[in-house]
């Protein structure tokens, strides 16, 4: 017991909801650079049908996309079944199916901030480079990278604050299995529902100082950029 | 040692068709409107734009044609855009240091201080680039395209993002670049002054083409070409210092064409300078003057006469070798009873010394 009003199960929530949160945010950074670059630099013509499946998760209800990932990562489902198949296990119920869910729930709070950033960026500084003999690759991490560090910043905190509050998709594809994939949310909605009053106070309290530390970082450290768009 | 350059450049406010053999040492600039595809043709050279079924040969090496397409990384220039693009990330040292370190030691034939001093932006090394005037911004910007050891030097309209008063603190620099490193340079202008300035070569570009290209002079001064009617029309000389007179303070400089006479400037003998004679400060007259204020009469051969407007003509003059321009009244032309062939003397009000 660390403190007496939060249960180790909370505690072990909290956890994973901290581990959830680190991973994804992690994964949303490898997966979210090149597709905002791509969609910061890309000229085609369709490019706003990507840019619109991005945003998809800031309207739709959480359970709409956790009921979809449910039935795609279950054993019946195409990318279940093929983990089966190979001798895994099927992804609903895990932490990595967690993960999958979480990652493309917060996708477009991780490429928005990134493609603004690598848009203001510009292609001048890259075509500078590019004249000072820095190929490709290279002036992405020289140039493109270091001059996109705000949008980073924001991403990576937006990423990782969305993925703590998230409940729908976790609700849905994750279950509710104390110690592997009970996270924050769900345990208050627990106590809710079982009348633990003090010990949802609690639990809700951390996540709201957490939450609001977090954004406070990103809004004062970079003015610049809007937190989301549609 | 030349430089191959065709291109067909369309887009969607202009095309520019080229084909052009420029000269592998020395200033070229490509001279012409806003607007026309000078800078287009300045990034299709440096393969910052792509454009099918170019051609590109500098110094027998081909960096475009049918087969081949060298990305900018992967040729030897260097390129200075209109504004001085700095990495904002990096302090000045790291900025000009940026293309030193890409290239091999055995092609840096300029190293990183040489261009810092040439550029004397030595005591800016350690500074944001946020933090420099647009002046100094520009002179870091020409030292970091040093640093990497060009073998051709791009430069578009380098003084246009700088204001006025800011010129004179880089126009030197730009000067003393290609005397003291022999690196060829094509710089891209709209501003005849500028290339007064610099330029050995000219091509003229204008209508989608190429107008004419040559040695400056003679591109300036031929009347068939929009320079020569210029409000600011002025012809170019090459002379020599070849003394001075301490007793009312002059420089005498010759020429191929005769000697003129500048204010003294602490010059060695033997130098070499570019004047810059304006067509509206050259008077014509059949003898040559003897009770007049003005030093610099020439003797010179009417070599053609074109109609400016109703009231002006415009006359091509040849002091020996080296042509003239002359801005004269209709009425003066007529009096004067000019036509090409005859001997004039042309009386140079003032003359402005470039070098």
């Amino acid at each position: 017991m660390v403190c007496p009003m939060i249960s180790e199960a909370d505690l072990a929530a909290l956890v994973i909801t901290l581990k959830l949160a680190l991973t994804s945010t992690l994964v949303l950074l490898l997966l979210g650079t090149p597709l905002a670059w791509w969609l910061a630099r890309t000229q085609w013509r369709f490019k706003f049908i990507p840019e619109a499946i991005v945003a998809l998760p800031l309207v739709l209800p959480p359970t709409v996309l956790g009921f979809y990932l449910l039935l795609l990562l279950g054993p019946h489902g195409a990318v279940g079944g093929l983990m089966q198949s190979l001798g895994g296990e099927p992804l609903a119920f895990t932490f990595a199916g967690l993960v999958v869910g979480s990652v493309i729930y917060s996708m477009p709070f991780v490429v928005q901030p990134l493609q603004d950033a690598f848009t203001s960026v510009g292609r001048r500084p890259l075509e500078v480079a590019a004249t000072l003999r820095a190929s490709p690759i290279d002036r992405f991490f020289t140039v493109a990278v270091p001059l996109a560090r705000p949008g980073f910043l924001t991403a990576t905190v937006l990423g990782f604050a969305h993925t703590l509050g998230e409940f729908g998709v976790v609700l849905m594809i994750g279950g509710n299995i104390p110690g592997e994939t009970r996270v924050a949310s769900i345990a208050i909605y627990d106590h809710v529902e079982g009348l633990n009053y003090i010990q949802a106070h609690w639990l809700s309290a951390v996540l709201l100082v957490l939450s609001f530390a977090l954004l406070v970082m990103v809004y004062g450290l970079n003015r610049r950029f809007r937190v989301v768009r549609l | 040692m030349s430089i191959r350059a065709r291109f067909n450049i369309q887009q969607e406010d202009f095309r520019l068709d080229v084909d052009l053999d420029l000269p592998g040492s020395g200033v070229t600039s490509l001279f012409g409107p806003s607007g026309c595809g000078k800078t287009s043709l300045l990034r299709a050279m440096a393969g910052l734009d792509h454009h099918h079924g170019g051609f590109l040969q500098v110094e027998e090496q081909t960096w475009q044609d049918a087969e081949t397409f060298l990305p900018p990384h992967r040729r030897p220039l260097a390129y200075v855009f209109q504004e001085p693009s700095l990495f904002e990330h990096l302090d000045v040292r790291r900025n000009i240091a940026y293309g030193t370190k890409r290239i091999p030691a055995a092609e840096q034939k300029v190293s990183m201080q040489q261009a810092i001093e040439l550029l004397d932006v030595g005591r800016l090394l350690d500074r944001k680039p946020a933090s420099l005037s647009g002046g100094e911004r520009q002179r870091v910007a020409i030292a970091r395209a040093l640093a990497v050891s060009p073998r051709l030097l791009l430069m578009d309209e380098p003084l246009a993002a700088v204001d006025v008063s800011r010129k004179q603190e880089i126009l030197p620099y730009i000067e003393s670049l290609h005397r003291e490193l022999e690196i060829p340079v094509i710089h891209v202008s709209h501003l005849p002054e500028e290339v007064a300035q610099f330029a050995d070569f000219v091509v003229l570009i204008g209508d989608g083409g190429v107008l004419a290209s040559g040695d400056v002079n003679e591109v300036f001064t031929r009347l068939d070409l929009p320079p020569a009617h210029d409000s600011d029309a002025s012809s170019l000389v090459e002379a020599r210092v070849c003394g001075h007179d301490m007793d009312y303070h002059l420089t005498q400089l010759a020429f191929p064409g005769g000697e003129l006479l500048v204010a003294l400037k602490s010059l060695p003998e033997g130098r070499k300078v570019r004047l810059r004679v304006a067509a509206r400060d050259v008077s014509l007259t059949l003898q040559r003057q003897s009770g007049t204020s003005i030093l610099n009469i020439l003797e010179t051969t009417v070599d053609e006469i074109r109609a400016e407007n109703h009231a002006k003509v415009l006359v091509r003059l040849m002091a020996g070798p080296t042509p003239l321009l002359a801005s004269i009244t209709r009425k003066s032309a007529h009096e004067l009873q000019l036509e090409p062939g005859k001997t004039v003397f042309a009386q140079v009000k003032s003359v402005a010394l470039l070098s």
